[in-house]
């Protein structure tokens, strides 16, 4: 390997620093190495990000038939994307998904992250407690969307608890394979994605402001909602940014869960893109991707993540 | 007293969520071990192995044994390119350059672009290009869009708290910069590299959406289960699934280890 010259840099990194001389061996110039250490990962998201976004926005312009895409410039994709009432209702009922999970996951990430990091006082049990809550994220999203099956189903654990505890008399069949499925999954798959943002920031308020507000004279609630949410706001938006995203774009879950009743604009394409109608999923994509930076904008707007970064 | 009420309701939440999180794999963790004639639900009709053995048998799945071991020659590959480029990334994101900027906002978009189009978009690429797509070349930088971001956000959260006197103390004995990095700073940071690694391999091993139509012929592990979830109505989606389910518990646990023994190893 190739010794360099590198200079003290200062914390904040100014692309100033004067260059030292180096001490021994071969030397490369700084600004060489720097490009051959940030080169690699510039390389893979050119080829594998930016180049197939931009084919996707090239072929939903082009024409297609029943067996192949056909080069072409024209816009009937896009108008047959936006003009037709069951692509409206894909969309509206995908956005209800994303709002009801967000709440869900909003309200559920931030009592769990708040009792991890104000309930739990002892520091080990803080990590292996957030780890504990970490370790099924790492496991398959599909085995655990499976794993409901025999939970949920007609001859399930809940229905037949509930039969068992007098409580109902015949299964309830809305359990699974329905939209109450498909958000409970949800939440079960990304909780974490809200949990561990928030638990962050949390973790970064200085304790002192907490026994300020008791002292002042506020109640638990007002603590919590006065000084603690407004100090959590940008774990919170982190959070709702990989919330967001991964709803708006999902499209096994609504299969799995919903049992083919439901769609999605994830499910959409995929079906587009199984029947070899590139061009309208290309279209369908790009206004996914337009909706999703859009509504990734206005989280933005409301709350500064910079700080976080 | 009400603020004891509170933090036992509070305790209990957490309780409650953590068994929500691992509730439902317990009981298909219990159900794969259904007799021969058990069904999807309990109750349970008698104890075997029989879902297991039926597991191995080739006409019972698809291709098991090829795609798991796709899956993990893919993860193994994704893993190794994850920790190499997001730690050299790191490095380099440390000082300003020109570029950074823009190379940090496409990698930020990396994670916000939903899969499906990621996988759609280099499906069709390899397609325009007359590539035939495979998991080891199209879905292998499919899923590196997905884990490169990551591994780079854990590395900006490292050296955001390293502290550089144990840099400048090292060169200012005489070491190469190439000395400091491997000697010095390489084993302070060695537990979050660990922690890069285990998330490059689990993203990887578990990723569906952006295999899913960059994967070519062969089918990857979460694919072949896919296919299984419409066409298998018996125990052994159970009993994959908890094959799969131990097998990243193990990986999990030997990452812990590791990081512990490193812990102790400099205390």
């Amino acid at each position: 390997m190739v010794a360099t010259t590198q200079s003290e840099a200062s914390p904040i990194a100014p692309a100033t620093t004067a260059e030292r001389p180096a001490k021994s061996g071969l030397t490369m110039p700084r600004h060489l190495l720097i490009f051959l250490q940030a080169a690699p990962l510039a390389l893979v998201l050119l080829l594998f990000l930016l180049l197939p976004m931009l084919v996707i926005v090239v072929v939903s312009f082009f024409d297609y038939d029943s067996v192949q895409i056909i080069p072409s410039f024209q816009f009937t994709n896009y108008i047959d994307v936006l003009g037709s009432a069951v692509t409206w209702r894909t969309y509206l009922n995908t956005l209800r998904y994303t709002v009801i999970v967000w709440a869900v996951t909003a309200v559920l990430g931030f009592t769990i992250a708040y009792v991890l990091a104000f309930e739990i006082k002892s520091r080990t049990a803080q990590m292996v407690l957030f780890l504990v809550c970490t370790v099924p994220f790492l496991t398959s999203n599909i085995i655990r969307m499976i794993s409901w099956i025999p939970f949920l189903g007609r001859e399930g654990l809940l229905n037949s608890t509930l039969i068992q505890l007098g409580l109902i008399h015949r299964p309830l069949e809305f359990l699974l394979f329905s939209d109450f499925a498909v958000v409970l999954a949800y939440t079960h798959l990304y909780a974490l994605f809200m949990v561990t943002p928030i638990f962050n920031t949390m973790m970064r308020i200085d304790r002192r402001l907490l026994e300020a507000a008791l002292d002042g004279g506020a109640g638990w609630w007002r603590t919590v909602f006065e000084v603690i949410l407004p100090l959590s706001k940008s774990g919170l938006a982190i959070g709702s940014i990989f919330v967001v995203t991964m709803v708006m774009g999902d499209f096994i879950t609504v299969r799995l869960m919903s049992g083919g009743q439901s769609a999605s604009v994830g499910l959409m394409i995929a079906n587009q893109i199984s029947l070899l109608q590139y061009p309208a999923a290309c279209a369908n994509a790009v206004v996914l991707l337009a909706i999703v930076l859009m509504m990734i904008a206005a989280i933005l707007r409301i709350v500064d993540i910079r700080k976080e970064l | 007293m009400a603020a004891t009420l509170r933090r036992i309701i509070l305790l209990s939440i957490l309780g409650l969520f953590i068994a929500f999180l691992y509730g439902p794999t317990l009981t298909i963790l219990v159900l794969s071990f259904q007799g021969p004639d058990g069904g999807l639900t309990f109750p349970m009709n008698g104890f075997s192995f029989h879902w297991f053995r039926r597991l191995f048998e080739t006409q019972a799945v698809g291709d098991f044994g090829g795609s798991i071991t796709r899956s993990f020659a893919l993860a193994t590959m994704v893993m190794t390119t994850t920790v190499v480029v997001s730690l050299a990334a790191g490095m380099a994101f440390r000082r300003c350059f020109k570029g950074s900027g823009a190379l940090f906002t496409l990698s930020v978009a990396s994670l916000i672009i939903p899969s499906i189009l990621v996988s759609l978009g280099v499906g069709l690429l390899f397609n325009e290009l007359g590539f035939d797509p495979d998991w080891y070349s199209s879905a292998f930088g499919a899923q590196l869009t997905w884990t490169l971001p990551f591994g780079l956000l854990i590395m900006f959260a490292v050296f955001n708290r390293f502290n550089r006197a144990w840099e400048e103390a090292a060169r200012d004995q005489g070491a190469t910069s190439w000395q400091s990095f491997w000697h010095v700073v390489l084993p302070i940071i060695a537990p979050s590299v660990i922690g890069i690694a285990l998330f490059g391999f689990t993203l990887s091993y578990d990723e569906f959406a952006r295999t899913l139509l960059t994967a070519g012929s062969d089918n990857t592990l979460p694919l072949e289960i896919f296919g299984m979830t419409t066409s298998v109505t018996t125990p052994v989606l159970y009993a994959l699934g908890t094959l799969t389910t131990v097998f990243s518990f193990a990986i999990i646990l030997f990452t812990l280890v590791i990081v512990r023994v490193l812990a102790a190893k400099r205390a």
